[in-house]
């Protein structure tokens, strides 16, 4: 394999946008018929390398060689033509139409003027056996779990010729069972003589099935083509954020003995009637924060949207401050004191359109200082978001740009400031450092400190494992709806508190 | 497998976690600025974010009347739309046959006329109080289409009561504008209610609503039951309204500030102005208005911070209907004094187009509202230099389609403007935080 021309290869890719660098000298190699994974923090230029290579962003030095050949993608359909296909993280499916409409969507075969389908059905077929995909062309794309709607992208990016298959993130809405599936899928291509490009965070992820490893950080590679027998997930992840790792930790424990936050035998169904939260009980005391560790999508946000008020519990209570505020509105619960932080900031914490001090009011309508009495009060809104902006470090030239316009990292820092604000009792927050830059996490980490010094109780959700164990008092282990396991944050490593999320070893973890 | 969400190493490392323990300690966040926006990259207007702020759909946008927002587009957005319409008018003009520079000359000269202009702004209050109606709605991205029906019901029932009851000067008056709101409010909670107990869509709703108005209009303007005959025509009307119950013309008032216009002009004009005022204040000043706005802007966000989407779904909907009813007022009070056959109808479609071209703004509606009144104004005069007056419709439609069209490249472009400012105004390090530290 070695001494071939690599499929793709990448040479001092540069791009800039206005005040930022997002890629500076990237050189990539991958071989034909590998699966190589791209590496990185997010943020770290993975997605912005994607697109230029998938043809969505052009780059503005280097060159890009495809199968020893200097190429030039003006758009994806010329990176589709050159055999390069793109799985979003996101699906582009509509759910509507069944599997074969989707994917030969904008590629439809024709006879005499007419869609035939009997071809592409055909094809699709002999596709999915081919690479050991179960799939039936006919099903409507609504009635698919995630994990086939994955497979359904794949065979679409197939169909139309790929042989260089990109993949971002594919793991992020997958439960374990479907990610041990998917990379058999990705074996079977492998296998088939194409070539995967595996972009992912997850370190355990890539070393399992990956050939060969690149990483890149602050928009340059810093390691390529590692071998994954080599190299262990610590330096994997030494090299992703650099030296300088802020530990997420807890000091001496602030815990006290008064329950802040009770929820009892919480049932939260889904409208198929199926327990996506089943039987959850949990306390939160005063100064303590309690951790819920769990594979994304087992639970979690609809827990924390139903102890918000956003659904409402189909059994069960909950409790806050010694009353039961189950049949609460969502800004009951807020006035009483109990703060936010969505999982999708795009969705629930913000309004895009919003400027920065709109966007300090949203869930805050009624307290000061928003609003006096019916009235929003503009300077005092205007005059905290100015105190937000400087405690929390909130990059913007101004608080009346639309908060859309700044970064992800910086919108979060926003949302965290305004939840912490006006004294909180109860903080439920989801991922609160997601997407924000090493510095930043360390300062909110510190707020948290603080707040929970001073009686905050948190219901913290993240993904980020070693964040959990750090800054969690009590650790629960969420598995498909349940509390399966109670953890102690102080002996737990984050391969048990992982594999006690896959419900592989709840017994040992406890 | 072992296919743990890891992102970081374990915390046995003690050569990792020393660091770092002293940078938490010391983490005040004044002390970061600097350290971070050297080292961190990417952190800033990072394209390759997953949803970009475009990612309200174009029709979604236009429909809430979102455009540009700094004041020098504001103002050049229509302006240049307008010019354009102009043009593509004049085109059309030549098409059909016509000289388009003496067609709109003659419509100038007619509709700059005095006698115009009282017709003009009658028909303009109108117009404006219908599209205030729709605006509501739009505001939370709920499409009422049934101002119409709304509106029409509630002329045909507060005549009816008006002329059926003789009260003293201002009461009068108030029983029959008061009903009207309240008429048309109810009518309008019915969609509401569907849409939050059975899921119906609004637009669906409403427009089956309207259908129900006119079936119920048409039975009750019969003279077996509200109506009467009209001696000498085959009009049905419903008994006048008592001279003490109706609102004298505002000529009286104009003169007396110098202003002399022939004709009668609409004494409850300036009650389309006051609406437009409230309409303003409570958008943009009041926390209801906020709820409001975020409802339409984010439904889930709106949600998550509290407004219950149910209760604002039906308090939209009323207050859109209350408004409605005011719109057959003016005539009704003022020139009418009854609803017949003859009582103007589709001001609540009409409405919706002005809204849409006024950019769901007060001023802009105002406006928006004189332009189409004029236009419609001087379409009789087309037919006198041999132009069908039915091109009129055709400006219109060109007008409010360049307006959206204008108005929707212009808020991209300027998005587009505003992050790259905000990318570079970074880069140079002017940040509040920044700022404040100095």
């Amino acid at each position: 394999m070695p001494d071939q021309v690599p499929a793709v290869r990448l040479t001092s890719i540069t791009k800039r946008f206005p005040g930022v660098v997002a890629n500076r000298d990237i050189d990539l190699e991958i071989q034909r018929g590998e699966v190589h994974a791209l590496c990185g923090e997010n943020g770290a230029g993975k997605s912005t390398l994607m697109k230029i290579l998938y043809g969505m962003q052009r780059p503005d030095e280097g060159t890009i060689e495809i199968d020893g050949e200097k190429v030039s993608f003006r758009t994806p359909a010329d990176a589709i033509a050159r055999g390069i296909g793109m799985v979003h993280q996101h699906f582009k499916l509509a759910d509507n139409l069944t599997v074969l409409e989707n994917v030969i969507l904008g590629a439809e075969p024709k006879k005499a003027g007419r869609i035939d389908f009997g071809t592409a059905r055909k094809r699709i077929r002999a596709m999915a056996e081919q690479y050991g995909m179960r799939l039936d062309p006919d099903t409507l794309v609504e009635n698919l779990g995630v994990g086939d709607r994955q497979r359904v992208e794949i065979i679409k990016v197939l169909y139309r010729g790929a042989k260089v298959l990109i993949l971002d993130e594919p793991t992020a809405v997958l439960v374990p069972q479907e990610v041990d599936e998917l990379f058999g899928n990705l074996r079977e291509l492998r296998a088939e003589g194409l070539t995967v490009l595996f972009i992912s965070h997850k370190l355990d992820e890539v070393l399992s099935v990956a050939d060969s490893i690149s990483v890149i950080r602050r928009g340059t590679t810093v390691a390529t083509r590692l071998n994954p027998r080599e190299v262990t997930s610590r330096r994997l992840a030494e090299l992703m954020v650099g030296s300088e790792l802020p530990t997420p930790e807890l000091r001496e424990s602030t815990v006290t003995d008064d329950v802040e936050l009770t929820v009892r035998d919480l049932v939260v169904l889904t409208p198929e009637g199926r327990p996506v939260v089943d039987g959850v009980t949990l306390d939160i005391r005063r100064g303590e924060i309690v951790g819920l560790a769990g594979v994304e999508g087992n639970g979690q946000g609809e827990l924390i949207e139903t102890i918000m008020g956003i659904r409402t519990a189909d059994s069960g209570t909950i409790g806050f401050a010694g009353e039961d505020v189950t049949g609460w509105t969502t800004r009951r619960r807020r006035e009483a004191g109990i703060a936010y932080i969505p999982e999708d900031r795009h969705r629930h914490g913000l309004v895009l359109e919003g400027s920065l001090w709109e966007n300090r009011i949203l869930g805050h309508q009624t307290e000061k200082p928003n609003s006096r009495g019916p009235w929003i009060d503009r300077r005092g809104a205007r005059r905290d978001t100015t105190r937000i902006v400087q405690e929390y470090d909130v990059r913007t030239p101004g608080i009346e740009v639309p908060i859309g316009a700044l970064s992800g990292g910086n919108q979060q820092k926003l949302i965290v400031g305004r939840e912490m604000s006006g004294e909180p009792k109860v903080l439920i927050a989801a991922h609160p450092t997601r997407g924000i830059d090493v510095g930043a996490q360390a300062a909110i980490w510190e707020h948290l400190r603080r707040a929970r010094a001073a009686g905050l109780a948190v219901l913290l959700i993240s993904a980020d494992l070693e964040e959990l164990i750090g800054m969690s008092d009590t650790l629960h282990v969420i598995l498909r709806g349940r509390l399966v396991a109670e953890v102690d944050p102080a002996n737990v490593t984050p391969e048990e508190l992982g594999s006690a999320m896959t419900g592989a070893t709840v017994e040992d973890a406890s | 497998m072992s296919d743990d969400k890891r992102d970081l190493p374990s915390e046995e490392g003690p050569s990792v976690a020393k660091p770092s323990e002293t940078s938490a300690d010391t983490a005040p966040a004044t002390a970061e600025p600097t350290k971070t926006s050297e080292g961190v990259a990417p952190a800033v207007a990072k394209p390759d974010g997953p949803d970009g702020p475009d990612e309200v759909p174009g029709w979604q946008a236009i429909l809430r009347g979102l455009g540009p927002r700094g004041l020098g587009l504001k103002i050049g957005a229509p302006v240049l739309a307008l010019l354009i319409s102009l043009g593509i008018t004049m085109v059309v003009l030549r098409i059909s046959g016509a000289d388009p520079v003496s067609s709109i000359q003659s419509m100038i000269d007619y509709g700059t006329t005095s006698n115009s202009i009282v017709d003009i702004l009658n028909r303009a209050t109108r117009y404006y109080l219908s599209a205030i109606a729709v605006a509501i709605g739009f505001r939370m991205a709920l499409f009422n289409i049934g101002v119409d029906g709304q509106y029409r019901l509630a002329a045909l029932l507060a005549a009816s009561l008006g002329g059926a009851v003789t009260l003293p000067a201002p009461f009068g008056q108030m029983l029959v504008i008061v009903a009207a709101m309240v008429i048309g409010g109810a009518w309008a909670s019915i969609a509401g209610l569907l849409k939050v107990t059975r899921g119906v869509s609004e637009v669906i709703s409403t427009i089956m609503l309207n259908a129900i108005a006119t079936g119920i209009i048409a039975y009750l303007l019969n003279t077996d039951r509200l109506a009467a005959d009209r001696p000498g025509s085959n009009n049905v009307a419903t008994p006048d309204i008592p001279s003490s119950g109706r609102v004298g013309p505002l000529n009286g008032f104009l003169s007396s500030i110098g202003i002399d216009l022939p004709g009668r002009m609409y004494g409850l004009l300036p009650v389309a102005i006051v609406i437009g005022i409230v309409f303003w204040v409570v958008i943009n000043r009041t926390r209801f208005g906020f709820d409001l706005k975020i409802s339409g802007l984010s439904p889930t966000a709106a949600q998550a911070s509290g407004v219950s989407a149910g209760r604002m779904v039906v308090i939209t909907m009323v207050l859109s209907g209350v408004v409605a009813g005011l719109i057959g007022m003016p005539e009704l009070l003022g020139a009418s004094y009854n609803y017949s056959l003859n009582f103007p109808a589709g001001l609540g479609f009409t409405g919706i187009t002005v809204a849409l071209l006024g950019r769901n703004h007060p001023v802009g509606i105002a406006l928006a509202a004189i332009l189409f009144a004029f236009l419609d104004q001087s379409s009789d005069i087309l037919q006198e230099v041999d132009v069908p007056k039915e091109i009129v419709g055709v400006m219109q439609g060109v007008v409010v389609l360049t307006v959206v069209i204008v108005y929707e490249l212009v808020r991209r472009w300027e998005i587009r403007l505003q992050q790259k400012s905000v990318a570079s105004e970074l880069a140079a390090g002017h940040t509040v935080a920044g700022e404040a530290a100095k």
